[in-house]
């Protein structure tokens, strides 16, 4: 299951160079570009893992290139993404945020049904990738 | 495509404005110069051999700045920078100026991290890496400059179309860096060395340092700055532009307090011209005329 969050999702995946033309025009927008990382894709899960740290006052998008081609070599199975910070008074978030990178099989989401009193079912969604060790693949 | 048009490359690039603002620029240093110009039509052709499909991979462009200090080795590496910037070898053109302390770390596991930061910084521009064999220190084998070399190094070959790094320093000691770290001399496809300035070029250098600062000599006052270079070279820990440079500021200063005392004293006020001409007197004070820097 294609994994759709973030920009460009929906899109073919987008090959270095346009990671880097991406990553410049954060750099011209004075943002700071960092790389993330995890098993667990549900779309609630915000704390992914940091890859070194938030990249400030870098001129090119090779750094983060530069970076991300680490990460992948450490981490072929996880899914990445690029995110943008904007620390302007007001803003302080981040403002861009696309994944770069996806395990070779995106196993998806199993439903799972609770059962509650009086019949009720609440229902909760659960990455098949949690179901084995961190860093494993899935199979 | 079979053939292309070089002066096209010429003219889209704007590399003559940038020789010749460095002829220009630079006072002397005619072999740098001719090296400068070497590259730069290599530069060209090998763009020109990009487009039409002959060459694929980039050039190896890391250079080796060598020379006595104030020689003018880190004004020509801002100029490579544009020179690489407008042939469109590097994308941005910055140049980040460094030395060891920004390299190499304090306790083990600080060095790699602090390397790579640089790296990152200067990625799309020059790396400027001034004395540069300090890096390396065989008096201490648990030094954690190797450390950074070897970073330095991968950074230097894998990803040698993001950034260019130039190492600058004297020339005896970069042959024994060399000599230690026969991976560093073999990356480095340029090596130019950058001589002294002779007394005649020097003395231009004050001239067009002093009106750059808007300020003149007066007659007397040049040829005391002549007879000045003369002793100076002559005395220990003299850096050529630099030491000129720091003589002019400290005329400036003691013209400074010339005209300061006059108006004080008689009250009388000061023209243009007084404040903008150093005289002689500025330039005579020194201790350079009085057995230099040993005598105070």
């Amino acid at each position: 299951m294609h994994i759709t969050q973030g920009q460009f999702s929906f899109l073919p995946a987008l090959t270095d160079e346009e990671i880097r033309v991406q990553v410049d025009y954060a750099i011209s927008k004075g943002w700071a570009v960092s790389i993330e990382w995890t098993d667990d894709p549900h779309p609630r899960n915000v704390y992914w893992t940091m890859w070194e740290l938030p990249m400030f006052k870098i001129q090119d998008g090779a750094a983060v290139l530069f970076e991300l081609t680490a990460c992948r070599k450490a981490c072929p199975n996880a899914y990445i993404k690029v995110n943008a910070f904007d620390n302007t008074r007001g803003v302080e978030s981040m403002v861009m945020s696309f994944i770069v990178n996806r395990p070779a099989v995106e196993p998806g989401f199993r439903l799972v049904r609770q059962e509650d009193a009086g019949r009720m079912i609440r229902y909760t969604t659960v990455a098949y990738s949690t179901d084995t060790p961190p860093g494993t693949t899935h199979v | 495509m079979s053939s292309i048009d070089l002066q096209q490359i010429l003219r889209e690039a704007n590399i003559t404005e940038v020789l010749d603002q460095l002829d220009v620029d630079l006072v002397g240093l005619t072999p740098v110069k001719q090296r400068i110009r070497q590259i730069a039509a290599f530069l060209v052709v090998s763009r020109a051999r990009l487009q039409l499909g002959i060459e694929s991979s980039q050039p190896n462009l890391h250079m080796c700045f060598t020379g006595n200090p104030g020689t003018g080795k880190t004004t020509v590496a801002l100029r490579m920078a544009e020179l690489l910037h407008r042939l469109g070898y590097v994308r941005k053109g910055h140049v980040v100026s460094v030395t060891r302390d920004d390299l190499v770390g304090q306790y083990i596991g600080h060095t790699a991290p602090k390397t790579k930061d640089v790296l990152k910084k200067a990625m799309g521009g020059v790396l400027f890496i001034d004395e540069a064999y300090y890096l390396y220190r065989p008096e201490n084998e648990r030094d954690y400059g190797q450390e950074a070399i070897e970073i330095l190094l991968q950074v230097m070959e894998n990803n040698r179309d993001d950034l260019v790094v130039i190492l600058a320093g004297y020339k005896d000691r970069m042959d024994t860096f060399f000599q230690s770290n026969p991976g560093m001399s073999s990356r480095i496809a340029h090596h130019i060395d950058f001589p002294d300035y002779s007394q005649m070029e020097l003395l231009e250098i004050a001239d067009k340092m002093v009106s750059g600062m808007h300020y003149a000599f007066d007659e007397g006052a040049r040829i005391a700055m002549s007879e000045y270079i003369e002793h100076r070279r002559n005395q220990p820990h003299f850096a050529n532009a630099r030491s000129i440079r720091n003589a002019l500021d400290r005329a400036i200063l003691r013209h400074a307090n010339r005209v300061f005392e006059n108006a004080s004293g008689s009250g009388s006020q000061a023209s243009v011209e007084d404040l903008s001409t150093l005289r002689e007197e500025d330039i005579r004070a020194s201790r350079v005329f009085h057995g230099g820097l040993n005598e105070k």
